[in-house]
């Protein structure tokens, strides 16, 4: 087994190599979490391109146009692929979540229709689930659908918020309330839309970064088709959250390597600004190194135990101890970078990236707070708070 | 590496966690306190019946030839049972450097012997206490004829009533070596400190001119074995630690249940589930670096790769126990602070285990130099 992981490493190294040596030479380390703004025709290029070499989807079934890996290989295509600097995914949201979720729940139409763009780099996707009042309490949603008689479409009003990469997207897949007066989960759609339509508009949201990767999309009577609603009518909650569920911790390996990059980054400026001779940031920056090295073996070990459904404690508690490792990680870059960490020159550098971004990180997909209720009731099964606590993503 | 709690691994640790829960609760615990911090009933069945020291041990020398993980597993109960037996250094202190560092001649002499739970077995590693930093500091060997002779002082070397061989780190030409001491032998002393923690007695052990016996000498002359060695040994004492933060965790959930107080049980606050949430995620951030440490080394390390897994294990695991301990006390509230209710017990362990085998600091500027000064 580790012997056919060993050569999927090479055949993606040997592809991946040349490639970011020589044409796509400038994506390299570019476009991940906090600098997914970046080169945006360029990584859609090489969407393309990973689809022509066979390296996208390869977790999907492969009568699906996938190359049917197991876990394990998928962890080494993604550590792989990062540890070489493959550029951020533009195609992650079709791959890694609507996919999935159309080969589990759509109908064959939907299948047909949709997959094989996912694959070939063609067509992106983005999520409209949050809402200005739908944010940790997602059941709120309030963007309405309605149906027309004549046509069988949906009509949607409403605003979505936190949408990332919608400027750059095709698709979006949409939670909205179909049953008038209903409350809670009950009542929801999930509608897949086209967002080069009438009715629809993308605004982008300045971030405190100064750039822009999520937006506000609003809808003023834009159309689903009929055919594109995943499960029945009233079924969007469910659907909603067996999206979230398909996200089973593999791409998180790789997601490590964009850390060990970072960190590596931080390693090399305090080195010659001085800042590794201070012993506390010494102490913080083995102490950073340390917290990845444990972030690895957690997410192994949420990978080794059965697949029994049931998120364990080292799942429920992962969201949590990265984001607040990666945010810790961004105040020590600020302080190794010193006075010049205030100074931008051109554009942010990557360690000012990651100070500011990872902000974002203890916020998005369910805040420290929502984590922590989490944790509480469903790992220790404390009392739960009055109202129905769920992620949700940006 | 392999992280996974097969049926195997599951059957250990479930076996441990039986034991100790019958014979190694609150009311047992405490009499061992007052006995000098030794069961000496349960020590002699861990290691006579249930063969819990020689879990590790090559098969060659009477063990069961099982990993670091294994060992941790049991480690882990230890602590969470709060173990008044010599489990540690016998197992995870002993063990370790003879096998790593110890002669051909050594191995075949001390450890069947060990494994079958005949010998009880400690380490005195260096002058301020169990430094793995500072190895063979505090005594002086000199080759007189065909012996050698030591002079000097261990403090905190774990020691029970019943202790037959104290290894001894020792500076010979300059260099770390190891001895093997007789507990009965003329000169040697160990004289029993007084601690907070009364569950896991330490001595001070002082030389005066203790004449040994050329064959006392156990090391094959590999330093950076015997390194190897107090690295495992440190990621065994992270599983104890592990264990009693998960205690911590799992007795104050229980009583926060339980108390009411405005008419609800205390643990439906969010102030309250918050904090027991973050005492969680200490404590699965623990796990995970023990388990991976240990993992690690089953499946073969480099000595700098050892560094890292030791240092992740120790640093996460205290940090954890500690945290622990504390808010159990804490979320406890005025009975937390009573000698009668546990969290106290948890907490002085929790506090002497950080500071034996190298503290969090201590691993830290360790990595950093490593980090910081050794990448390419």
């Amino acid at each position: 087994m580790s012997e056919q992981i060993e050569s999927l490493r090479r055949e993606l190294a040997d592809w991946l190599t040349p490639r970011l040596a020589g044409p796509f030479g400038q994506l390299r380390h570019r476009g991940g979490p906090g600098d997914e703004d970046a080169l945006g025709v360029e990584r859609k290029e090489w969407e393309q391109e990973l689809a022509r070499g066979g390296w996208s989807c390869v977790g999907w079934p492969t009568e699906h146009g996938g190359r049917g890996l197991s876990i394990a290989e998928q962890v080494a295509f993604h550590e792989e692929y990062a540890r070489l600097g493959g550029p951020g995914r533009m195609g992650h949201i079709g791959e890694g979540l609507i996919g999935p979720t159309l080969i589990a729940f759509g109908t064959e139409e939907q299948k047909q229709r949709f997959l094989p763009g996912i694959v070939a780099g063609t067509e992106f996707w983005c999520q409209g689930y949050s809402e200005p009042n739908a944010g940790s309490d997602l059941a709120n949603v309030q963007t309405r659908a309605v149906r027309d008689p004549d046509t069988g479409h949906w009509r949607v009003h409403g605003q979505k918020v936190w949408t990332s990469l919608a400027h750059e997207s095709d698709w979006i897949f949409v939670l909205a309330r179909c049953e008038p007066g209903s409350q809670g989960h009950q009542g929801l759609i999930f509608l897949l839309m086209k967002l080069d339509q009438p009715g629809v508009e993308i605004r982008p949201i300045r971030q405190l970064t100064g750039t822009s990767e999520f937006n506000e999309v609003f809808f003023d009577g834009a159309v689903a088709e009929a055919g594109h609603v995943v499960g029945a009518p009233g079924d969007g909650w469910k659907i909603a959250m067996a999206l979230l569920g398909f996200e089973r911790g593999v791409s998180t390996l790789g997601q490590q390597m964009h850390f060990a990059h970072e960190l590596q980054l931080l390693v090399d400026t305090a080195r010659k600004n001085g800042g590794a001779k201070i012993p506390v940031i010494r102490a913080r920056l083995a102490e950073a190194a340390l917290g990845l090295k444990v972030l690895r073996a957690n997410a192994l070990r949420m990978m080794s135990g059965a697949d029994d459904g049931q998120l364990r404690r080292e799942a429920l508690s992962y969201k949590y101890a990265w984001s607040n490792w990666h945010r810790e990680l961004g105040q020590l870059a600020a302080d190794v970078l010193g006075p010049d960490g205030d100074v931008i020159d051109g554009e942010l550098n990557r360690l000012q990236q990651v100070y500011l971004f990872s902000r974002s990180d203890t916020i998005y997909a369910g805040t420290n707070e929502i984590q922590l209720n989490l944790i509480a009731e469903r790992a220790l099964g404390l009392p739960r708070e009055p109202r129905p606590v769920v992620p949700s993503k940006g | 590496m392999n992280l996974e709690l097969d049926q195997d691994r599951q059957m250990i640790r479930d076996a441990a966690e039986d034991f100790l829960s019958a014979y190694s609760d609150s009311a047992k615990v405490r009499a061992a306190h007052e006995a000098g911090g030794m069961d000496a009933g349960v020590w002699q069945r861990i290691a006579a019946e249930l063969g819990w020291c020689g879990i590790a041990v090559p098969e060659e020398h009477g063990g069961l030839g099982l990993g670091l993980f294994e060992l941790a597993l049991l480690q882990e109960q230890a602590g969470r049972f709060l173990l008044a037996a010599p489990l540690f250094s016998t197992a995870c202190l002993a063990a370790p450097l003879l096998a790593e560092a110890g002669t051909d001649a050594a191995r075949q002499r001390w450890l069947p012997a060990l494994a079958a739970g005949e010998l009880t077995a400690t380490v005195a590693l260096s002058a301020r206490g169990l430094d793995p930093f500072a190895v063979g500091d505090g005594v002086r060997a000199e080759p007189d004829g065909n012996a050698y002779v030591l002079t000097g002082r261990c403090r905190h070397v774990p020691q029970v009533l019943g202790t037959d061989l104290v290894i001894v780190a020792v500076r010979l030409g300059g260099e770390p070596a190891l001895f093997a001491l007789p507990a009965d032998t003329a000169g040697a002393t160990l004289m029993p400190l007084e601690t907070l923690d009364q569950g896991r007695p330490v001595a001070e052990l002082v030389l005066d001119g203790v004449r040994l016996p050329a064959d006392s000498w156990l090391d094959a002359g590999d330093v950076a074995a015997i390194h190897r060695a107090l690295s495992h040994s440190a990621i065994a004492l992270a599983a104890e630690q592990l264990g009693l933060a998960q205690q911590c965790l799992d007795l104050t959930v229980a009583y926060a249940q339980e108390r009411q107080q405005f008419g609800r049980p205390i643990a439906g606050f969010q102030a309250v589930k918050h904090r027991l949430a973050e005492v969680l995620v200490k404590v699965e951030a623990a796990r995970s670096a023990v388990y991976g440490a240990a993992a690690e080394v089953d499946a073969g390390v480099s000595d700098k790769e050892l560094l890292f897994a030791a240092a992740s294990a120790k640093s996460f695991a205290d940090a954890a126990a500690r945290f622990a301990a504390q808010e159990a006390i804490q979320l406890h509230g005025g009975v937390g602070f009573t000698w009668e209710y546990d969290p106290h017990l948890y907490f002085k362990r929790a506090q002497a285990f950080s500071h034996w085998l190298g503290s969090a600091d201590a691993w830290r500027e360790r990595v950093a130099a490593q980090l910081l000064e050794d990448a390419a």
